[in-house]
């Protein structure tokens, strides 16, 4: 694996299914009376917030913790970045404490690519979503959960996810999630489609290793997995699409277009959903919905991917089986 | 002053000959000619051209002295090969009075390395909106013949055409900066593959087009002449053609980046590489090459624009665009157009000389290299080849795309009529 973790296009098959048979293994901590490892005990990571997301950095931070790393967190928010301070002095003070790593979520796309090879600072950078770029650890905690219901808890270690059909619907322009997840799910085998509106499909998208369809109707029988992605309300005041309503009749997943999908298919959305929009409650709250699982996926994925980068030779969980040792 | 006699130089890449300079003039020009009272430059086969003249130069004087000076940018075009500059007038305050254009035209006269002459705003503020007093700017010592609100586009079409009727009383040029403002919204770089997978705000190709139809048309309509700033799509090209075709007045620029550079590069998401209009592709690389060689494009223009180390040692968003170009255009024009086969040292004595001095109407510049013509005079050494090293700039910002990079050719000697500016690769 490479030092940082900017973009799931950098991730091989390889590392890919390392990083998911790795978060099997930090899976199984949670389930156990005390969930804690002593794996980063010593080491000072910090989460570098320059945008709000509350639930990414509490994922981060909850992995972090489990892996006894020493845990500071920076918001943007009424710090001297507020002030006019830069991102390379933010992240050079950040560092002169003695930071081992600096988790990021930047509104800029290629700010953590700039943090990790402008020379600014030596510690690793997980990226934890640049603007519209990427967004990684999302791909990753997506790809777990599709393994998981898709593959099998233990059928799957050491799988891909080759021949699973993928379907992504949503503001496909405006989302690292998209970006990542095609670029992690082709790594790993899988077939995607990227369904949205035009107006939402990025000029330039004819490279990218997927389908782009505008009707959604057509592609859900031929889905495992159906990814939504939020829509902002906003957008349509840019014209992106006419109304609400009118989004939500072409490109909302209700429980009459849950039905056209195969049984084992499952239903995914990375949050925060906007209920009535791109989902109806009856899909959100249904058994295929697997959001909530996402949320206790991305824990135990964070988890890998610091245990990866920072954790040297130490097996992460010394009497589990490990297939931590093929770097 | 004295006389200057250089020995042996391909005047405009022909066969080797002296030319005399005496005082502010050319002398003679030709083979053998006498030494006689006269220091000796021995040119040794190096190609002599008519001082460069740039018509797109961003000097940051008044307001941004902290990127660039009207001393550091003369220093910097000086080493670079010009003799004349065209200021933009995006300055704080901005050049839209007589008072700002003359302040910038006597700190030109004064420092001595390249006239300066001033362009001034075609509306008030740059903001669009009122026309600012270009009468007066005209008249005033800094005589502007040049108007442009660069850096924005003057995107009121009414606005756009009563600016093109009304500087045709005194033979004034717009040049226009052409982007569609809402097509552009939040653009950070071309808007294409590589946007797409970067997640930059996308600048279409169709934004400047868009515009650049409409005030070909516009031209035509109101019978005055217009002059397209950095043009950077192969979409452009074909509508400037088309417009030349049918006769109407239009003259059109390229900027030296955007004949060697893509938008490739921005995967680095290094901010050197931000610049507005943005690298496009390399299909329209090639598109503008071929056009320049053809003369759909007039001339090469470097949109040198100046910024501080801090406002490019950042995230690429929050970064300034532009980048310098006045010490390597004519390296990069001899890269991309010399070294293809695209086009003879004439060839660019007319694109980077004549023409923009024709265009801007900057009297004694872009004159040819004959007896009795003013000595702005350009020595190169088109043998040379070493990688660009921004320390040793003139210019007061390093924000070049090309550290490092290996390109041909030096500008060794300036003269400003008759007074040397540049000696063996130094400012006087």
């Amino acid at each position: 694996m490479q030092r940082h973790l900017i973009s799931a296009a950098d991730l091989t098959r390889d590392d890919a299914v390392l990083i998911l048979d790795t978060a099997e293994e930090m899976a199984r901590v949670a389930d156990r009376p005390i969930k804690k490892l002593p794996t980063l005990r010593g080491r000072t990571i910090v989460n570098l917030f320059f945008e709000d997301s509350t639930r990414t950095r509490i994922s981060f931070e909850a992995a972090e913790k489990r892996l006894s790393a020493d845990v500071i967190n920076f918001s943007a928010k009424g710090s001297s970045v507020s002030k006019g301070e830069s991102l390379k002095d933010t992240a050079q003070t950040l560092e002169a404490m003695g930071v081992d790593a600096v988790v990021i979520r930047h509104g800029a796309s290629g700010a953590p690519y700039r943090l990790a090879t402008s020379g600014w600072i030596d510690a690793v950078v997980v990226n934890a979503g640049d603007g519209t770029h990427q967004h990684p650890t999302q791909a990753l905690l997506d790809a777990f959960t599709m393994r998981r219901r898709l593959v099998g808890r233990d059928a799957g270690l050491g799988q891909d996810l080759a021949g699973k059909r993928i379907t992504i619907v949503g503001d496909v322009l405006h989302s690292r999630v998209a970006r990542s997840n095609v670029d992690l799910l082709h790594t790993l085998g899988a077939e995607v489609t990227l369904v949205a509106p035009p107006t939402l499909v990025p000029v330039g998208i004819e490279t990218w290793p997927c389908e782009v369809s505008y009707d959604l109707d057509s592609t859900l029988p031929k889905s495992d997995a159906v990814m939504m992605l939020r829509v902002q309300r906003e957008r349509m005041n840019a014209a992106f699409f006419p109304t609400e309503r009118e989004y939500s009749r072409r490109y909302g997943l209700d429980g009459d277009r849950m039905a056209r999908m195969p049984e084992h298919a499952i239903v995914m959305h990375p949050g925060p959903m906007v209920r009535g929009m791109e989902i109806t409650a009856e899909v959100a709250d249904s058994e295929r919905c697997t959001v909530v699982e996402q949320v206790a996926n991305g824990v135990s994925v964070r988890m890998a991917v610091l245990y990866l980068l920072l954790g040297g030779n130490e097996p992460a969980v010394s009497h589990a089986r490990t297939t931590t040792e093929e770097k | 002053m004295s006389k200057i006699l250089i020995r042996g130089a391909k005047v405009l890449g022909g066969e080797p000959q002296d030319v005399l300079i005496d005082g502010a003039v050319i002398e003679a020009v030709g083979a053998g000619l006498s030494a006689e009272g006269a220091e000796v430059v021995e040119a040794g086969g190096k190609v002599l051209l008519p001082g460069l003249v740039d018509l797109h130069t961003h000097l940051r004087e008044p307001g941004r002295e902290d990127s660039e000076t009207v001393l550091t940018g003369t220093r910097a075009a000086a080493s670079g090969g010009y003799t004349a500059v065209f200021a933009m007038a995006n300055t704080f305050p901005v050049a839209d009075t007589a008072g700002v254009v003359e302040q910038v035209y006597r700190l030109g006269q004064e420092h001595g390395y390249c006239d300066v002459q001033p362009i001034g705003a075609v509306t008030v503020g740059l903001e669009g909106r009122k026309l600012a007093e270009l009468g007066a700017m005209h008249e005033s010592a800094a005589g502007v013949t040049v108007f442009s609100d660069d850096g924005k586009c003057v995107d009121d079409a009414v606005i756009m055409r009563r600016a093109l009727e009304y500087v045709k009383a005194f033979g004034g040029v717009v040049a226009q900066h052409a982007q569609e403002p809402r097509l552009t919204e939040g653009a950070q770089m071309n808007e294409g593959v590589v946007s797409a997978e970067l997640g930059l705000g996308g600048w279409p190709a169709v934004a400047e087009e868009s515009i650049i139809a409409r005030d070909v048309l516009l031209a035509e309509h109101v019978g005055s002449r217009v002059h397209i700033c950095h043009l950077s799509t192969a979409g452009s090209v074909e509508i400037v053609r088309w417009a030349k075709s049918r006769g109407i007045d239009v003259t059109a620029e390229v900027t030296p980046h955007h004949l060697l550079l893509t938008d490739e590069l921005v995967r680095s998401y290094n901010p050197v590489y931000k610049v507005n209009p943005p690298l496009r592709t390399e299909k329209d690389v090639l598109a503008l090459r071929e056009a320049l060689a053809d003369g759909t494009i007039d001339i090469v223009a470097t949109d040198h624009a100046p910024h501080p180390h801090e406002d490019k040692d950042c995230e690429w968003a929050a970064a300034a665009m532009g980048m310098v170009g006045l010490e390597t255009a004519l390296s990069v024009v001899q890269e991309t157009m010399v070294e293809t086969g695209l086009l003879d040292w004439a060839g660019v004595a007319s694109r980077m000389s004549f023409k923009p001095a024709l265009i801007g109407r900057a009297t004694g510049h872009g004159r040819p290299v004959s007896a009795g013509e003013p000595a702005n005079l350009t020595l190169v050494d088109t043998e040379y080849r070493g990688s660009v090293d921004p320390a040793g700039f003139a210019s007061r910002s390093r924000n070049t795309p090309y550290q490092g990079r290996e390109l041909p050719g030096r500008v060794t000697h300036t003269w400003l009529r008759g007074k040397a500016t540049l000696v063996d690769g130094k400012l006087t």
